[in-house]
């Protein structure tokens, strides 16, 4: 510091020296070689002061996810006519914190990353994610293990923050309890050819799902995806899930319209269809540019159904079959820099619901059809905040035509990674 | 002694050259325009190059889409700036892709910001401050000097990756260095009129250009890295500039040519795009000519 100090004053008296010769060439390519080397001399102290004063270089991206909102709802959100999957965060009316999230990820060495998200809500931490991925296996094939949001279809990957309405699609909310965690282990390969093929195979206990030694869950998804010229990408995907469940909690109206509690027990097949179409005027995204997303997903059950309370105040146990589906399709368009809006339609399919012959008085099939209108308009001052007006016109419920207002802030503090396409 | 140094080295080239299979050994994948257009002029034929962004698009804001995936699946080297330029969707096609050689930390990983003295390194990173980059200024390769540097490094590491091509990539290299020498020399005596000309600029990346031809910047557009200018802010500034006129506002042709035309107007001076990078211009065809454009296009703007 002190050495830097004195060269700096002997170097600026030099300088201000008045030289006789000043136009000398000589001199002007002296000067410009001093003042260069002060130049370089600065530059590696204000480095050297840097590095000594930062912790660590090897700190893991820790980011913080701040996620609130105003909901304004008649009803509480209920599906007609299908059985509840697992984990769902609900929908709580007026001022809620919705979701704060808490990453960390990091390179755990050269071989392997770790990465885990935390949603934490008054009283309890929930692990939403906590896995290692491999690196270093080359030839395409990455390893995933621990607790992930399953590869399958498009948005299931997505965490609230990324979501580009207010709340999950119905599909997912019906049929997959707003996304599927999987336990377990994924094998990805992504094929060495000039268009992007991926193919993934996953093997575990579907969270949330029951509790077994027995593998509950098998999945496998394929995806092709690729640019048209400079202005336009898209990825489109195909994916099945065998899940068993093991007393997978439920609820469902009874014939006298009361809440019964229902234990599912047995086997869900899924496959779901996916597609997703980019725009941006010469790729740049920056003014305007465009997205359009939908999904389509069957649910195929067989397996045993247990109903307490209600009409099955005595405790009823007998077999259960469905067949259902459900697609949304929404569009959402930049119109000028931070402006977004976006429309999203949502319906589902009762489908065929065979309740075994103990339910008769009980339980019955709806042949309701669920279906949600969304509109939404977003305005983030960076691309680490987010502000967002939603007004849904919300049918999912029978008898029940809930016009919703929902407004939300996502602000995303730290070094918070990038999203997947 | 200096003529045999150059007959040696051309019939070094021409050798290299006629003994080089006219098909591509290693797959590329640039980050940016920039850096393929270098890639290019040290591995010639011996690589298949494509570059993950054009001049169009802004390389803060790039999403790892599948088509990029797919290029990062297949890349022997990748080459980028680093700096935490690309750090928005370059770690998702290193994690993405299942290739192990393209990692930080392997070969076949290049950053051209660890051969180069960043500018403007913020002394408090506070995300207050806009979207600033710890490591310093990244938009290095506007300063042909650097190139330089950024060349040496890069044909060491084709060698590494691809010994059977060393002897092709060092003279190539030999031949690009002695060519890039020459035209930072040209490029430097046309500039000399260009010298404290005041200028305002729209975003940081035109700082090490600004300092290499000496143009004195007066303002910058964005209120603070990355961040937008409201028109309020414009309006200030048009207040400061009247104390400190400029002759200039300088644009990426990536960038929206609305705020820089709007206070050019009021202010009496000239809105000048760039072109930025390869293909930011019809001109700016590969690294010599962005220079000669972007001189060009300075030149008559200061006149």
């Amino acid at each position: 510091m002190h050495k830097l100090t004195l060269i700096t004053a002997a170097l600026a008296a030099l300088l201000a020296t008045p030289l006789p010769a000043l136009a000398n060439p000589e001199i002007d390519r002296l000067r410009a070689e001093f003042e260069q080397k002060l130049k370089t001399l600065q530059e590696n102290h204000d480095q050297a002061a840097r590095q000594s004063s930062a912790p660590s270089a090897f700190n893991p991206e820790i980011s913080l996810i701040l996620q609130g909102r105003y909901h304004n709802a008649k009803g509480d959100g209920h599906i007609t006519g299908f059985l509840p999957a697992g984990h769902n965060h609900g929908a709580p009316k007026g001022f809620s914190l919705d979701h704060t999230e808490l990453t960390l990820g990091a390179s755990i060495d050269p071989y392997s990353r770790g990465f885990a998200n935390f949603a934490i809500a008054d009283g309890r931490i929930e692990t939403e994610e906590a896995w290692i991925q491999t690196t270093a296996l080359g030839n395409g094939i990455t390893v995933k293990g621990g607790r992930y949001l399953s590869g399958i279809g498009y948005s299931n990957e997505q965490h609230p923050h990324a979501w580009d309405f207010a709340d999950q699609n119905l599909a997912y909310a019906a049929m997959l309890g707003g996304h599927y965690i999987q336990d377990g282990v994924q094998l990805r390969w992504l094929a060495p050819t000039p268009m992007f093929l991926q193919l993934g195979l996953e093997a575990g206990q579907g969270a949330d799902w029951g509790d077994r030694n027995q593998l509950g869950s098998h999945a496998v998804f394929a995806q092709i995806g690729d640019d048209l010229g400079a202005s336009h990408s898209w990825r489109a995907g195909l994916s099945s899930l065998l899940a068993r469940a093991d007393r997978r909690e439920g609820h469902w109206d009874d014939d006298n319209g009361d809440e019964a509690h229902t234990y599912f027990t047995g086997k869900s097949r899924y496959w779901i269809a996916d597609l997703v179409w980019k725009w941006a005027p010469l790729g740049n995204s920056k003014q305007q540019n465009f997205e359009f997303q939908t999904e389509y997903l069957h649910r195929n059950e067989n397996g045993s159904l247990v109903c307490e309370e209600a009409a099955c105040a005595a405790g009823i146990t007998d077999s259960f079959r469905a067949r259902q589906s459900g697609w949304y399709a929404q569009g959402v368009y930049q119109f000028m820099p931070r402006w977004r809006a976006g429309y999203r339609y949502d319906r589902l399919d009762s489908g065929t619901v065979n309740f075994g012959p103990t339910f008769t008085g009980a339980l019955s099939a709806s042949a309701y059809t669920p279906e949600r209108h969304s509109l939404m308009l977003d305005y983030s001052p960076s691309e680490f905040s987010r502000l967002r007006t939603q007004l849904a016109r919300n049918q999912s419920t029978q008898g029940l035509t809930d016009n919703q207002v929902t407004l939300q802030y996502i602000h995303s503090l730290g070094p918070h990674g990038a999203h997947k396409f | 002694m200096k003529l045999l140094k150059i007959l040696l080295l051309s019939g070094l080239t021409a050798l290299a050259f006629a003994a080089t299979p006219a098909r591509a050994t290693l797959n590329v994948l640039a980050c940016t325009p920039e850096w393929a257009a270098l890639t290019q002029e040290i591995a010639g034929n011996r690589a298949k190059i494509t570059s993950a962004t054009t001049a169009m698009q802004d390389p803060h804001r790039i999403e790892a889409r599948p088509a990029l995936l797919a290029q990062a699946r297949r890349a022997n080297l990748v080459v980028c700036t680093g700096a935490e330029l690309e750090i928005g969707w370059l770690p998702l096609l290193q994690r993405e892709s299942g290739n192990a050689a393209i990692q930080a930390g392997q070969p076949g990983y290049f950053e051209a910001a660890s051969v180069v003295r960043l500018i403007e390194k913020p002394t408090v990173l506070d995300r207050a401050m806009g979207d600033i980059h710890a490591a310093g200024n990244p938009h290095f390769f506007l300063d042909p000097r650097n190139l330089l540097k950024v060349a040496d490094a890069l044909a060491q590491r084709l060698a590494e990756i691809d010994p059977a091509g060393a002897v092709h990539y060092a003279a190539r290299h030999q031949d690009f260095v002695t060519r890039l020498q020459a035209a930072i020399v040209r490029w430097e005596q046309e500039a000399v009129a260009l010298k404290g000309v005041p200028v305002v600029v729209h975003h940081k990346n035109w700082s090490y250009l600004t300092a290499w031809l000496g143009l004195n910047v007066v303002a910058d557009l964005e209120p603070k890295p990355g961040i937008d200018p409201s028109v309020a802010y414009l309006g200030q500034l048009l207040g400061k500039l009247k104390a400190q006129p400029a002759k200039m506002v300088l644009r990426a042709a990536y960038q929206s040519p609305k705020a820089s035309e709007w206070i050019a107007e009021r202010h009496g001076m000239k809105a000048v795009q760039l072109p930025f990078t390869v293909g930011g211009s019809d001109r700016a065809k590969d690294l010599f000519s962005l220079f000669d454009d972007t001189l060009a296009r300075l030149k008559e703007a200061a006149r």
